[in-house]
C-alpha cells in the first residue's frame, strides 16, 4: 500500500514536485527566520548582560551600543579619561570598565580594558597567564582558533577595524593566554590592557594620515585624531560599560551625562529594542511571505490531488472490486496529501540548515557569530501547521474518493 | 457455487429490471446473452456486489451477499470473486507484475509469485511483467486483467464483455485461456456480453430480453 503512496506521487512528478518545492521552500523561510531570530535574539541578550549603561563620545547611541557591547560598528570617537573616571565616582553606580578599541588584527578587535571585563561574561583562562605588562595579550576562544593562536605567538596589529589597515610596526604584541569559551563576545576579541593602546598610539604620529573608515560615515569626527598623542592628563578611553548599584541610576544618570557632560550615554536595551522592532518589519513580512507561499503550497497539492481524482477513480473503483474498503481508499488519498506535506517539511528544515551553514560561511567573517543548527521549539508548531496543510489539501479529493460510485465509475468506462 | 434467486433492481430513474433465476457451479462457464441496454453489465454488477438488488438473492460460495454490510461486502469481494472489464483498468503506477499481485495483497492473501509467473507463462504475458500498463496493447491488457482476476484462487469470476474490444483473433485466444484457466482453478465464470462470437465457445447460455 505504501508502493502504492508512493509510486502514485512520482507517476506524475511534475506535480508533486511542484507541490513539494512550494512546501519546501515555504518551510525553509519560516524555519530559517525562526532559528535566527532567535538565536540573534539570544545572542544579543547574552552579551547584555550585566550592562546597563554604555558611556562614549556624542553620536549615535545605536553605533555606540552596537561598537562598545558587540563589536560590530566603528567606535563613536573618544572620550577623556578625567571625565570617565569622574563619573564613575558616582555612588549609584556600582562598576564601570573602560574600554579603549580602534585596532584589530586580522579583523579581530582588540580591546584594551580591565579585567573586570572578563569577570563581566565569566570568561576564564583556558592556557597559559592573564595579560600583566604592557603589549600582553589574551585571546579569546574564537579568535585563537580561527588565527591559530597561542601563549607565545606575537602579532602586529592594524589600525582600525579594516584587515587592510595601516600596521603598526614599531611594537609586536605578545599572547600570553587563550580564554575557555564563553558563549559571548568575549570569544571574538583579543584583550590586552588599557595602557597597551596608549602605548601603541602614543608612538604613531603618521596616524593622522589614515583616511576615515567607509563604514564610519555616521561618525561626526575621525576617531583616531584623538587618541594619536598620549600625554599623561589627555589619555582617553573609547566607551565605559556601567553597572548600576540601583534602578535609581536609570532615571538620573543618562540625563546628566547627556546633558551636562561632552560624552553620551546610551541604554542597549533601549537601542536593542528599537533594532529588533525595526528588524521586526522585515521579519514579519518574511514570514507573511512564507506563509503565504505554503498556502499556495496547499493549493497546489489539492488541485494535483483533485485533477488526477478524474482519470484516478477507475483505479479506486477496480480497487474496490477487488476488496478494498472506502475508507481505505479515503485514507489512501490522506496519506499521499501528508506523505507530501512531510517530505516537504523534512526537506524544509535540511534546507534551512544548510542556509544556515551557509550563513555561517559567508556572514561568520563579517559579524563573528555563528547559527547553531538545533531544533528550535517553534519548528514544532511548523510541524503541526505543514500536517493541517497537508489534510485540508488532501480531505476533499479523500471524500470524493470515498463516495466514489463503483458500478457506474466501472460501467460507463 | 454462484445462484441468482428473483434477482430484480431499480434504476435511480425508476425503470425496473427483473432477471431470470440461474445457477453454475465450480469449473462452470455461464454466458450472458442481450443485446446492450438490457441490464447484463447492471446483473453482472448485482452478482458482484457492486450495487445492491432491489429484491432477490445473490448466493456466493453458500454466502448470502445482499445481507452484509458495505466493508464486509467489500472484503467478500475481495476474497472470492474476480473480475474482467470490458475495458482494462489498472492502477497505472504500478507495474503490471505489481497490478496482478494487487488481487491477492487487496483479498490480504499471501502473494504468490510461483503461480504469477506459472499464470503469466500460460497467458503469455511472463515478458510484460515489469512493464507500466499503460504501455501494453488491448489483447495484452485483456489478458492481464484474466490473470489478475484468477490469481487469488476465487470462487467466481465475473467478465464484463471481456473480447469486445478485441479482434477475431485476440477474442479467441482470451476467451479460451478465460475458460480453461477458470476450469483448471474450479472457478464458476460468468460471462456477459453482447459478443456473438463467444456463443459457439461457451454453450452454457442464459439470453436477457429488455
Amino acid at each position: 500500500m505504501l508502493k502504492i503512496i508512493y509510486r502514485n506521487l512520482v507517476y506524475k512528478p511534475l506535480n508533486a514536485l511542484l507541490s513539494l518545492i512550494l512546501l519546501m521552500l515555504s518551510v525553509a523561510i519560516i524555519s530559517l527566520l525562526l532559528v535566527a531570530g532567535k538565536q540573534v535574539s539570544e545572542k544579543l541578550d547574552n552579551d547584555l548582560e550585566g550592562i546597563d549603561m554604555v558611556v562614549g563620545a556624542k553620536g549615535s547611541p545605536l553605533q555606540l551600543v552596537l561598537s562598545a557591547v558587540y563589536h560590530v560598528d566603528a567606535p563613536t570617537g573618544n572620550i577623556s579619561k578625567a571625565e570617565a573616571d569622574k563619573l564613575t565616582k558616582n555612588p549609584l553606580i556600582e562598576s564601570a570598565i573602560p574600554l579603549s578599541y580602534g585596532d584589530s588584527y586580522k579583523g579581530y578587535r582588540i580591546l584594551g580594558t580591565t579585567p573586570q571585563y572578563l569577570e563581566l561574561y565569566k570568561a576564564v583562562l583556558e592556557q597559559g597567564k592573564m595579560y600583566a605588562g604592557t603589549m600582553e595579550v589574551v585571546a579569546g576562544s574564537k579568535v585563537a582558533l580561527r588565527l591559530g593562536l597561542k601563549p607565545g605567538d606575537t602579532f602586529l596589529s592594524t589600525h582600525g577595524e579594516d584587515a587592510k589597515g595601516q600596521v603598526h610596526e614599531q611594537t609586536a604584541y605578545k599572547i600570553t593566554g587563550v580564554l575557555k569559551p564563553a558563549g559571548a563576545v568575549v570569544d571574538q576579541l583579543l584583550l590586552t590592557s588599557t595602557e597597551s593602546i596608549w602605548d601603541i598610539h602614543g608612538e604613531s604620529h603618521e596616524l593622522k594620515t589614515v583616511p576615515p573608515h567607509v563604514e564610519g560615515e555616521a561618525i561626526d569626527h575621525d576617531n583616531h585624531n584623538d587618541h594619536d598623542t598620549v600625554p599623561e592628563a589627555e589619555k582617553q578611553i573609547t566607551a565605559l560599560l556601567i553597572k548600576f548599584r540601583s534602578p535609581m541610576g536609570i532615571m538620573m544618570l543618562p540625563r546628566m551625562i547627556n546633558e551636562n557632560s561632552t560624552m553620551q550615554a546610551a541604554i542597549p536595551t533601549l537601542e536593542i529594542n528599537r533594532l529588533v522592532n525595526l528588524m521586526g518589519i522585515g521579519i514579519s513580512t518574511l514570514q507573511g511571505i512564507a506563509l503565504a507561499i505554503m498556502l499556495i503550497a496547499g493549493l497546489s497539492v489539492f488541485v494535483s490531488l483533485y485533477n488526477r481524482l478524474k482519470e484516478r477513480k477507475f483505479e479506486h473503483a477496480l480497487m474496490r472490486s477487488m476488496g478494498t474498503s472506502r475508507g481505505v481508499i479515503f485514507l489512501l488519498l490522506m496519506a499521499e496529501g501528508l506523505f507530501l506535506a512531510l517530505v516537504g517539511f523534512v526537506a524544509g528544515i535540511g534546507l534551512c540548515r544548510i542556509g544556515l551553514s551557509l550563513l555561517n560561511k559567508m556572514a561568520a567573517e563579517d559579524f563573528h557569530f555563528q547559527f547553531g543548527y538545533g531544533w528550535v521549539k517553534e519548528e514544532g508548531w511548523l510541524f503541526g501547521i505543514t500536517l493541517l496543510i497537508g489534510i485540508f489539501a488532501a480531505i476533499i479529493p479523500a471524500v470524493k474518493a470515498y463516495r466514489l460510485n463503483i458500478a457506474k465509475t466501472l460501467s460507463d468506462g | 457455487m454462484i445462484s441468482a434467486k428473483k434477482l430484480s433492481y431499480q434504476y435511480p430513474a425508476g425503470k425496473t429490471m427483473v432477471y431470470p433465476d440461474f445457477e453454475s457451479v465450480g469449473g462452470n462457464a455461464l454466458l450472458i446473452l442481450g443485446k446492450s441496454g438490457c441490464g447484463k453489465t447492471t446483473l453482472l454488477h448485482l452478482l458482484g456486489g457492486l450495487l445492491r438488488p432491489k429484491e432477490g438473492h445473490v448466493i456466493i460460495h453458500g454466502k448470502d451477499i445482499t445481507t452484509l454490510t458495505e466493508k464486509a461486502l467489500d472484503q467478500f469481494r475481495g476474497k472470492h470473486i474476480g473480475f474482467v472489464f470490458q475495458k482494462s483498468y489498472f492502477v497505472q503506477s504500478i507495474s503490471v507484475k505489481d497490478n496482478i499481485l494487487l488481487a491477492p495483497y487487496l483479498a490480504k492473501k499471501p502473494a504468490d509469485t510461483i503461480r504469477l509467473f506459472h499464470l503469466a507463462k500460460s497467458l503469455g504475458i511472463d515478458h510484460l511483467l515489469p512493464k507500466l500498463p499503460a504501455t501494453l496493447s488491448q489483447g495484452e491488457q485483456q489478458r492481464v486483467s484474466i490473470a489478475r482476476a484468477i490469481i487469488h484462487h476465487p470462487d467466481l469470476v465475473l467478465a464484463d464483455e471481456p473480447t469486445s474490444s478485441l479482434d477475431d483473433e485476440n477474442t479467441a485466444t482470451v476467451a479460451r485461456l478465460l475458460l480453461q484457466l477458470c476450469s483448471e482453478n474450479g472457478a464458476a465464470l460468468v460471462v456477459v456480453t453482447h459478443d456473438e462470437r463467444l456463443k459457439s465457445i461457451i454453450p452454457n447460455q442464459i439470453t436477457l430480453t429488455p
